[in-house]
């Protein structure tokens, strides 16, 4: 895991180096600050005369500044290091989501990837700014300030030693303590913000049936729990403070009751007071250093549950691979499948699709018909290898599709997906999602065909109008004609249209398919529909039923023969044929 | 609702604090423990003044010390030196104590006020109009429960306590200053001064970076949630290539901002350590100064100026920088949280949903032709009416009768969506509304059970004006199955019983049978039994919409609106499930919204909406042979939305 999330790091290896560097040099000056000013303190006790304080004056002020400049460039070094590190995370994920097949986009959810490229990445980075910076300070810092308490307190120095066990183990066991807490927690915070989500999505529901009490007491319960574990986790850090000012009070009182005797029998030879008052000052930065240290330890834990939900995007292997030696041109628009079986993940005991055998010829158009989760757009997906069948083979221009290079692949077979997006950026810049030299004949064309261009020159832009998010701001049945338009511009060898005309009018249904057979003759066109008059006029129509093929024919031969077709049909026209008579 | 209203009337998320914020968030927390937190205050300031004074302690032994070191005499100062230590120990063991104390205790406070607040908003939530939730949108509405939460936390817990603490060490550190030498004194606030600029001037620039650090991250975060969203889109059309060159953009732009703004963070820590340092030689230099130059001191103690009081003043210029060095690390902390407490307010300030009804539904039984009242549930519903004038109460039977008389409506004044709205729903009648996207269909339904009040005009329930009904009684006579299906995580049975909570499981099953979701539930790996999480996401749209059906009839009102609930079910199933719906809506009042024709066919009236106005209106039959818009619809000539 640490090892993809390293791999981030590329050019910030220069800075993420830098930091630690830079960070010792100024704890190097930090320690030597006070070593110095001991002295300076002696000399001023032994009456010296003005010029040795300035001196000194000038050399810690050399020094100070030195640290100044050091702490600046460390400052700035972790800033890019952990940023650039971030950044990195985020594109890396980023471009590794780009090239998840669908069957990895079905694994994550979009708001579980929304937060792992930000929330997730933001703990990481916080957690690496206080690697890069503390973690190497504290322990620098500490040897430094025990080595001086040595060379400065002699025999008094060995006080530290019997404390600073009874400092590490006392952290060493809140952290302990605390850690399974807080990751019980936070997996517990993060259930209760998925119910609070829930709610405000249901809240129609919610005040239809007057449940704001039951919802406020159900929040209630769940918010207590929450709040118990993150008292209890917090209260055993709690600990860290107390403990760490016990540790430095023991030192305090030690030092003083046995530094003054020191001093005062020895005559001053064994200590000074110079070094007594050191002595004091690197009690402070030694304990401060184990207290910080402990404080990254906690925060490196907590961080490490999003270190691992982003190493889990990182590492999701693509489920489709481009071949080794690609077929860079599709032949033509048919297509065939030969005993295809297919389920969407290996666990899954259902099968979506069983037993497929199809063959479609070039420039045909077929109709497919079926129930809610009889496998409709299964089939379809399999055409542009959206997903890889389980069993058999997928033929397109009489080659399977895991030969072709896999854009190739998808340019020549274009699908309009039921759960169909606009983008938000004008149409202009939508349609050239289908061909980004389209010029604006060829989009206009495009338009014309998909029946959208007569409602584009209705709006106050025409091909410039902005497109929200969603394409929220324009109804169902234009973002879908715009969708099929976008499609067209690929110029494919198939075109695929799952349930793409379900909000368009009949009358536009209809002149959209007989565009199809006027101007694009020669390709492949499968329609997918709810309504029987979308595939009426089918060379063929498919009729799925539990991912089966269960009859494949004309719509006079499937009226006569199919029973599941005549019950649709039946459905849908029922009334209207009583109308007429 | 319409996404241009909603970005009409959506509030500008504010990203710095408003006026009396900070009081307001003390104040708070004072009131959700006013015991505990003046205890915690009592243990700070304890805390803080008695771990200041040692320093006067330690620098008299040192004094004493240095005085008699030459003597090697320990025995006529050990007395002393032990009497003072023993005072320090003392003085330790109540700083300790106070420490403990107060930390456990901020531990309770912080958790249990981030849960007062989390509790607080939801509560209020639950209250709020449902415009408040059109018109909001969802992630910002969370990002008050996640975000805004998180940079309380810290400022409770951290910046609150340690601006405190900071502040009572200088206070006491001054004072002791003062007390020794005024001198040397007026050096260290000189060396304060010069600090507190620079927090000002790199602090500020570093909060401002921080704060567009944050708009840059909304930014990625929206773009990353649009290209999630069509993932499978971008991959149809090979897109990737330049989804992730704009990625990019905006990344390097969040960067930028980040890492600027931790630049500025970042070196305001050595900065204020080195002025720290530097001011540590100045009062150094400037005590040897002094005492070279034998300068009169002047001081409160009326001490002379001696090693023994430039050694501890050093000490205590250190501790000074140290502690202004500390606050300034809050500032971001403080600004942040002062922000996120903010929102949190204004979620806190919005106003509740008013209901000045007083007509309540009550239980009732007929004895000879007299409706009465009734503690249990007898099938019979009846309005209870209190009359103000001469206090009588009388009761009316529920039927189910809804009129609408010349109803004007706009979501926002400027704009009216329905223009003279009349009709009557006789009871037992089944009503269809009609329209394109837009037209009003919706709108209508809102407006019955009240999630939006009228402008103009009257809706009556059963006669009764419905603003003199209650609303949680109104809404519990009225039953909603709605196009996008919410279900709640629980398991299956659970999400029917939401309907009525006092429901039995067979109840429950039997719903479920009249809705047509028993064949589907009974296949479920458990069966009732079933968990649901992430809004039933182990099931299809279709089952879904069976199950909010299903809940519907546990309900049992004789009211029922189904907006587009069928719309995710294929004709075929649609077919099967009719005979379930059919018994559904039989005896009730039931109005009905969707786009397939073969849906509303059968309706007693259909009435045709564009653009807020009724266009026609009558049944099926009618509406075909006058050959007008209804007509086209069906026949395809028109698109609906």
């Amino acid at each position: 895991m640490l090892k993809d999330l390293m791999k981030c790091i590329r050019e910030y290896k220069k800075a993420s180096l830098q930091a630690p560097v830079l960070v010792s040099l100024e704890v190097v000056m930090e320690c030597i600050i006070p070593f110095i000013i001991s002295r300076l303190v002696n000399e001023i006790k032994a009456g010296c005369g003005f010029s040795v304080i300035v001196s000194y004056g000038a050399l810690l002020a050399g020094m100070a500044t030195l640290s100044l400049i050091f702490g600046i460039g460390a400052g700035n070094a972790c800033s890019t290091a952990s940023c650039g590190f971030a950044k990195n995370l985020r594109k890396d994920m980023f471009y590794n989501i780009q090239e998840f097949s669908f069957a990895n986009i079905d694994k994550f959810s979009t708001s579980s990837l929304v937060t792992r490229l930000t929330t997730d990445v933001s703990n990481v980075q916080l957690a690496y700014m206080m690697i890069v910076r503390t973690a190497i300070r504290c322990p620098l810092m500490l040897v430094f300030a025990f080595v001086m308490a040595f060379v400065m307190g002699g025999r008094m120095a060995v006080i530290f030693l019997l404390v600073i066990p009874v400092l590490a183990v006392g952290l060493g066991l809140v952290i302990k303590n605390a850690m399974p807490l807080f990751k019980r927690v936070f997996r517990k915070y993060d259930r209760l913000n998925a119910s609070i989500q829930e709610n405000i999505k249901g809240m129609r529901v919610v005040k239809s049936y007057n449940r704001e009490v039951f919802e406020q007491e159900k929040f209630g319960l769940a918010a207590d729990d929450v709040c118990m574990d993150f008292t209890r986790a917090e209260k055993i850090l709690a600990f860290n403070h107390p403990l760490m000012q016990f540790c430095l009070y023991s030192v305090m009182i030690f030092v003083l009751y046995f530094g003054s005797y020191t001093i005062i029998t020895s005559r001053g030879l064994d200590l000074d007071v110079g070094q007594f008052s050191a002595l004091l000052t690197y009690n402070f930065q030694i304990l401060s250093s184990l207290m910080m240290l402990s404080m990254v330890f906690v925060m490196i834990t907590m961080a490490s549950e999003s270190a691992r939900r982003i190493a889990e995007v990182l590492d999701e292997k693509s489920s489709l691979a481009n071949p080794e030696n690609p077929v860079y041109e599709v032949k033509d628009g048919s297509i065939d499948f030969e005993n295809v079986s297919f389920k969407y993940s290996e666990k899954a005991d259902k099968m979506a699709l069983s037993d497929i055998n199809l063959h479609i010829r070039s420039g045909q158009t077929i109709g497919i018909i079926g129930g809610t989760g009889s496998s409709k757009s299964s089939l379809i997906q399999l055409i542009s290898r959206l997903y890889d069948a389980t069993e058999g083979t997928v033929k397109v221009g009489g080659r399977d599709v895991r030969e072709y290079d896999l854009d190739t692949l998808r340019n020549q077979v274009a699908v309009v997906l039921q759960k169909n997006v606009l983008f938000s950026g004008t149409i202009k810049e939508n349609l050239r999602w289908g061909n980004k030299e389209a010029t604006d004949e060829e989009m206009k064309a495009a338009c014309e065909l998909a029946q959208a261009d007569e409602f584009i020159m209705r709006l106050p832009k025409q091909y410039d109008t902005y497109i929200e998010q969603g394409g929220s701001n324009v109804s169902g049945g234009q973002k879908q004609r715009l969708c099929i338009a976008r499609a067209l511009l690929k110029k494919p060898k198939v075109l695929i249209l799952d349930d793409s005309t379900s909000a368009v009018d009949t009358r536009t249904d209809s002149l959209i398919r007989k565009g199809f057979k006027e101007y694009i003759p020669e390709t492949t066109k499968i329609i997918i529909a709810q309504r029987i008059s979308s595939v009426q006029e089918a060379d063929r129509i498919i009729v799925m039923d539990g991912g089966r093929i269960v009859d494949f024919g004309t719509h006079e031969e499937l009226m006569k023969s199919s029973e599941i077709y005549q019950e649709v049909y039946e459905s849908q026209n029922k009334a209207g044929d009583q109308d007429e008579k | 609702m319409n996404p241009r209203i909603r970005q009409v009337i959506r509030m500008k998320n504010k990203k710095t604090a408003k006026k009396g914020t900070a009081w307001r968030l003390i104040k708070t927390v004072f009131e959700f423990y006013p015991v505990m937190m003046p205890v915690v205050l009592v243990c700070v300031v304890i805390n803080a003044v008695v771990s200041s004074i040692p320093a006067v302690f330690q620098q008299n032994i040192i004094a004493l010390v240095e005085k008699s070191w030459k003597t090697g005499d320990w025995g006529a100062v050990s007395g002393t030196i032990a009497r003072w230590v023993a005072t320090l120990l003392i003085l330790y063991i109540i700083s300790l104590s106070a420490s403990f104390a107060f930390n456990r205790m901020m531990a309770t406070v912080t958790q249990g006020s981030l849960k007062k607040f989390r509790e607080k908003m939801f509560n209020k939530m639950q209250t709020l109009p449902v415009k408040y939730f059109d018109t909001h949108n969802h992630g910002d509405i969370m990002s008050h429960y996640t975000n805004d939460i998180d940079t309380l936390r810290q400022m409770i817990s951290q910046s609150f306590i340690q601006l405190l603490v900071s502040g009572i060490m200088v206070t006491t550190v001054f004072c002791i200053m003062i007390y020794y030498c005024l001198w040397l004194t007026i050096v260290v606030l000189a060396g304060i001064g010069c600090m507190f600029i620079i927090t000002k001037k790199v602090g500020g620039k570093s909060t401002r970076y921080f704060i567009r650090q944050q708009e840059a991250l909304g930014n990625v975060e929206g773009y990353v949630e649009e290209m999630m969203n069509g993932q499978k889109v971008v991959k149809v059309f090979c897109h990737e290539e330049e989804t992730k060159a704009d990625f990019d953009r905006i990344n390097e732009e969040l960067f930028h901002e980040a890492e600027t703004a931790n630049k500025y963070a970042n070196t305001l820590g050595p900065i204020l350590n080195n002025v720290g340092n530097i001011l540590y030689v100045v009062v150094a230099v400037a005590g040897g100064i002094l005492l070279l130059l034998n300068v009169p001191n002047v001081s409160l103690s009326g001490k002379a100026l001696g090693i023994s009081i430039v050694v501890p003043f050093l000490n205590m210029t250190k501790q000074f920088a140290g502690n202004i060095n500390q606050v300034s690390q809050q500032i971001n902390a403080v600004v942040m949280g002062l922000a996120g407490a903010s929102r949190i307010f204004d979620l806190l300030d919005q106003e509740a949903e008013p209901d000045n009804g007083y007509v309540t539904l009550v239980n009732a039984k007929e004895e000879n032709g007299v409706l009465t009242e009734s503690s249990e549930r007898t099938g019979i519903w009846a309005w209870k009416h209190p009359h103000t004038a001469d206090g009588t109460v009388t009761y009316q039977r529920l039927e189910g009768e809804v009129q609408l008389f010349d109803v004007d409506f706009g979501y926002v004044p400027e704009k009216t969506v329905l223009h003279d709205i009349s009709l009557v729903a006789q009871p037992g009648q089944k009503f269809a509304f009609v329209g394109a996207t837009g037209a009003g269909k919706t709108t209508i339904t809102n407006l019955i059970n009240r999630f939006y009040d009228i402008a103009d005009g009257k809706i009556r329930y059963d006669g009764i004006n419905i603003n003199k009904i209650k609303k949680a009684d109104l809404r519990r006579s009225l039953g909603i199955v709605l196009q996008d299906t919410n279900l709640f995580t629980g398991t299956v049975m659970d999400n029917i019983r939401y309907g009525r909570l006092d429901a039995t499981d067979e109840e429950c099953r039997s719903a479920a049978r009249l809705a047509g979701a028993d064949s589907f539930i009974t296949r479920l790996p458990e069966g009732y039994d079933t968990m649901l999480t992430g809004n039933g996401s182990n099931l299809s749209q279709g089952q879904r919409q069976l199950l909010a059906i299903a809940r519907a009839a546990v309900a049992d009102p004789p009211v029922m609106i189904l907006d587009e609930a069928t719309a995710s079910i294929d004709t075929r199933t649609e077919a099967i499930v009719q005979r379930g719906m059919d018994a559904l809506m039989k005896g009730r009042t039931v109005f009905v919204i969707a786009h397939r024709l073969s849906t509303v066919r059968n309706s007693d009236m259909i009435i045709v909406l564009e653009q807020g106005s009724i266009i026609e209106r009558g049944s099926h039959d009618e509406l075909i042979a006058r050959k007008g818009k209804y007509y086209q619809l069906y026949t395809g000539a028109f698109e609906l939305e």
